[in-house]
């Protein structure tokens, strides 16, 4: 373990700042946001940022290639092209987790290679939490804010900033700052994260258990009475989607630019009307159907294919955003018929 | 804040499912925490009981909700409404969007409705719970004890601007009917109006570069009743759920701005509910001052059945050049 | 970066035969500008057909993969790709991407068994490719039975190949009906479900069956009376798709997605999915 004093940090995003790009939560009037470090931008102390860390590889919209259109012929254009490498400094444990989440949809055969690019020319450094809120619940979920994964793990205590490696590019991005920081025990990290853990414990939500969900739970939930209610004010927007880390349902669409065809991805949403629309049909006609659609498949159909993970990291954005306030906690209570 | 309580609502509305004037009940339900309550529909007063709130998190505006509610199932529906709610009521029946005869609606008084985001900026993270005591909030917190501050430190901006607390439609009022307030709801527009034409594209640039395109704004609004909505439908060439460049994405608010002038009540639940905390609401009011400047004051869902001036033709209409001139005049 | 296969990234196909099979179905020869299949695939997979700025959208592949020289595709029209598709002419350069999908478990399942096909309308566009691989590989299979309808004999897909190859084969069976009688049809008149039970075939068959949800719903039911289990029925579905690869969210029911766990599914494992179809 290395650490450095706290007031070296601007130190150490210079230095990642000279072999890669760097992004960092900063706080803005609306909340913390993720922007291209420059010299003298201050980390956020936020405990998370506004829109999820998703955007880094699953990007609210994405060109994907360009036609040219001539008569009747068309011409492909790859447009893709290796990305820089950048490094992603603070991210919370719930995000980290998220990024494992979309891997596990991206990355398997056949790998989209956008997505992967992205992923490859990434180091993340995470930072652990110590002051969960009261919409936090990421330990639901089996996540420890206390010991976030990453690259590169971090820990801020009052003076000082800890850092610990967890893979090759973790190494990599400590060695180029061997300079600023010096060897470590990991004393004041131990502390630190036992009392984060105690904290832990007295959140409003440190009982909430998804014991009751996961892999092969169909049958058991999907004709649960409650849908009902739960989803009768749904307004069908898709903020829950779109803060959700997890979420990455998205639409492929042309866009005409008079002398040639983009055609991009953007994020899309179950919750959407038109999601499941087709000529002849639409088999989700009501916003019972979508709203179930959304928390099925982060609590049993994602599970029952990915070795009972959930889709869902306790971040608590969509607590914080549904304009209805009605949320996935709300929905395992309720259909999970516990307190 | 409030002054009507909890326990007055649930009464009133026990009362009427149980003497048959309604069969439901559109109110708040108990959420998580104390700022957390959903929209919800009662059917009996054991369920009123244990979950209906009314508190400053109440903002929510059910009157969109009786479209919906109206059409389920026979019998009226009781709503509450707050005078902001009643303006979007009358312009719903302005608009024959659903059918005044299913709904018992009681208009209430409102003082003003908090904003959890104000009241996590200023007394931080962790909140347990929030409790009202007159001008005072008392917040239980994570980490630092309980914290007092002024009710008025965090009420919802749009609520600090309220424009009346006069109920315009009810089938019964509980207390008395406020005034139309003469509010300073137009300053944040003036402010706007004074910049020049690059300052003011890089305020909404900047402001709607955050759009995520969740439809929220679109899907809360009162106003946005469409069966389908253009940007819904694929064969509208505009139907997009993302941008496919940023020109899309102002074209977007502003183009709802458009379809909703003349007949937005300037409720507020689009700001309210923007997950990326962008002022949408400051256009719908640029149009509100423009039309009440170029045609006279005009105060959407003021009462029922009355014609917006954009719907109005009359001689007296202020001429196309003469607005322009009026628009380079305010820059200037 | 650009050498590594990307799926969503499609090949350029041209359309070198336009077949009106009914009024509003035509069938598409598609090959690659060098005159060759685009890709291989197995009976029952689909592909990824787009227009620029027209849209993306995955149809069955009807031709068998015995056919070497080309694919094609018998689309009925009903949407904005499928209407620009039909006034489509021969030369005409679309994007192809696929194959998707499961197949038919054609040399598994089916081997040595007594095949029952069952379409109705367009239904017959997913069993074609099917069909005329069995016939391919005929010594690999029992006794083969068609049956198939539609609203009149002009709405009978394929049915110059039905008249002058299907009919015509050893051990084919086919069975074609209409839903009302018409002038010139001497043929049976009635819909799919009422003939399939009519007929009565043994229940040793393996069933695979394809058309509209009330047909398939309905000819179910039947051979259900018959004594047919679940687990010898197969059928193919159709979901809105985009990615084609289990990835976009768009066709998920259940813990599956139809672009790659199905389209092909057997009745019994149908089931166990919510009913989202």
């Amino acid at each position: 373990m290395r650490k450095c004093k706290t007031d070296a940090l601007d130190a150490v995003f210079a230095e990642i700042a000279k072999s890669s790009l760097l992004y960092i939560p900063t706080d803005t009037e609306k909340g913390a946001e993720y922007k291209k470090w420059s010299d003298g931008m201050k980390m956020s102390n936020a405990l998370n940022t506004v829109r999820s860390p998703k955007d880094f590889f699953f990007p609210q919209t994405e060109d994907l290639m360009e036609f040219k259109v001539n008569g009747k012929e068309i011409e492909v254009i790859d447009t893709r092209s290796e990305k820089e490498d950048f490094v992603v400094f603070g991210v919370r444990a719930c995000d980290v987790k998220s990024f494992e989440i979309l891997d596990r949809v991206f990355l398997i055969d056949p790998c989209d290679s956008y997505y992967a690019n992205r992923r490859e020319h990434s180091t993340i450094v995470s930072v652990a939490c110590t002051r969960p809120v009261e919409t936090c619940f990421c330990q639901t979920f089996g996540i420890d804010a206390a010991a976030p994964e990453g690259d590169v793990s971090c820990w801020k205590t009052d003076s000082e900033v800890y850092f610990k490696a967890n893979t090759p590019k973790g190494e990599a991005l400590l060695a180029k700052l061997e300079g600023i920081t010096v060897d470590a025990d990991d004393k004041d990290v131990t502390a630190q994260q036992e009392k984060t853990r105690e904290i832990m414990k007295k959140l409003p939500l440190a009982e909430l258990s998804a014991d009751k969900f996961g892999a092969g739970k169909t049958e058991e939930f999907f004709n649960a009475p409650e849908w009902d209610e739960l989803s009768e004010s749904c307004l069908g927007c898709g903020t829950c989607t779109f803060v959700c880390p997890t979420c990455q349902c998205y639409d492929i669409k042309d866009y005409n630019t008079g002398h040639g065809v983009i055609r991009f991805r953007c994020w899309d949403s179950c919750m959407y009307s038109d999601f499941t629309k087709m000529a002849h049909g639409n088999p989700r006609l009501t916003q019972k159907e979508r709203f179930r659609q959304r928390f099925m498949h982060k609590l049993v159909y994602y599970p029952s294919n990915n070795d009972g993970l959930f889709s869902c990291v306790g971040c608590g954005r969509c607590l914080a955003k549904c304009p209805i306030s009605m949320n996935i906690v709300k929905v395992m209570k309720t259909i999970g018929k516990s307190e | 804040m409030q002054k009507v309580t909890s326990e007055l609502l649930v009464k009133k509305a026990s009362e009427l499912l149980e003497n048959g004037t309604v069969t439901r009940v559109l109110g708040w339900k108990k959420g998580e925490f104390s700022y957390d309550l959903t929209p919800a529909v009662f059917e009996s007063g054991e369920e009123l009981i244990k979950d209906f709130v009314f508190s400053d998190f109440s903002g929510a505006n059910f009157s969109k909700y009786l479209i919906k509610e109206t059409k389920k199932a026979d019998g009226k529906v009781l709503v509450f409404l707050k005078p902001c709610d009643s303006y979007s009521f009358n312009q719903l029946l302005t608009e024959h969007r659903f059918d005044r005869e299913k709904v018992y609606a009681i208009g209430i008084p409102c003082e003003g409705m908090a904003d959890v985001d104000k009241i996590k900026k200023n007394v931080g993270d962790g909140i347990i719970d929030i409790i009202s005591d007159g001008d005072r909030i008392v917040v239980k917190t994570l980490y630092d004890g309980d914290k007092e501050i002024a009710a008025d430190d965090v009420k919802a901006e749009r609520c600090i601007v309220c424009k009346s607390k006069k109920c315009v439609a009810y089938d019964e009022l509980l207390g008395d009917n406020g005034e139309v307030i003469d509010s300073e709801r137009f300053d944040e527009v003036e402010k706007l109006e004074k910049m020049t034409d690059d300052e003011r594209f890089a305020f909404w640039q900047n402001e709607l570069s955050r759009c995520i395109r969740c439809n929220a704004c679109r899907d809360v609004c009162p106003a946005c009743t469409c069966e389908k909505c253009v940007f819904d439908n694929p064969k509208s060439g505009v139907e997009n759920k993302a941008i496919s460049d940023s020109f899309e994405e102002k074209m977007f608010h502003i183009i709802r701005a458009f379809h909703v002038a003349g007949r937005c009540t300037d409720c507020g639940e689009c700001s309210r509910v923007c997950p990326q905390g962008i002022p949408l609401h400051l256009l719908n009011r640029k149009f509100i001052k423009d039309i009440n400047e170029f045609y006279g004051e005009y105060q959407a869902g003021a009462e029922i059945g009355s014609r917006a001036p954009l719907v109005n033709y009359t001689l007296d209409d202020i001429e196309p050049v003469d607005a322009v001139k009026k628009g380079e005049a305010d820059n200037a | 970066m650009a050498n590594i296969e990307e799926t969503l990234i499609p090949k350029i196909g041209v359309i070198t035969d336009v077949r009106i099979d009914t009024p509003d179905v035509k069938t598409f020869r598609v090959v690659t500008p060098d005159g060759k299949k685009a890709f291989d695939h197995k009976p029952g997979q689909c592909a990824m057909l787009s227009i620029p700025a027209v849209g993306e959208a995955m149809f069955s592949i009807t031709s068998s993969p015995t056919n070497t020289e080309f694919m094609e595709f018998s689309i009925k029209k009903c949407d904005c790709v499928t209407e620009w598709l039909h006034q489509a002419e021969v030369g005409q350069q679309i994007t192809i991407r696929g194959p998707y999908g499961n197949p038919f478990p054609v040399d598994d399942e089916f081997a040595g068994k007594d095949l029952l096909f069952v379409a109705g309308g367009i239904g017959l566009a997913p069993l074609r490719s099917v069909i005329n691989y069995c016939r391919h590989y005929r010594d690999r299979y029992g006794k083969i039975d068609i049956v198939y309808g539609s609203r009149s004999k002009a709405d009978l897909v394929d049915y110059n190949e039905i008249i002058t190859e299907w009919v015509t084969d050893d051990g084919i069976d086919v069975h074609l009906t209409i839903d009302n009688a018409e002038e010139g049809w001497d043929g049976h008149v009635g819909f799919v479900p009422n003939y399939v039970k009519e007929l009565g075939f043994d229940t040793n068959k393996t069933v695979i069956i394809c058309g509209p949800p009330i047909m398939i719903k309905f000819t179910l039911e039947g051979l259900m009376t018959l004594g047919y289990e679940k687990t010898q029925v197969y059928t193919t579905m159709e979901l809105r798709m985009k990615c084609g690869v289990g990835k976009c969210g768009r066709c998920n029911i259940g813990d599956k997605y139809v672009c790659k766990d199905g389209p092909v599914f057997r009745c019994d494992q149908l089931e166990e999915l919510p009913d989202e179809y």
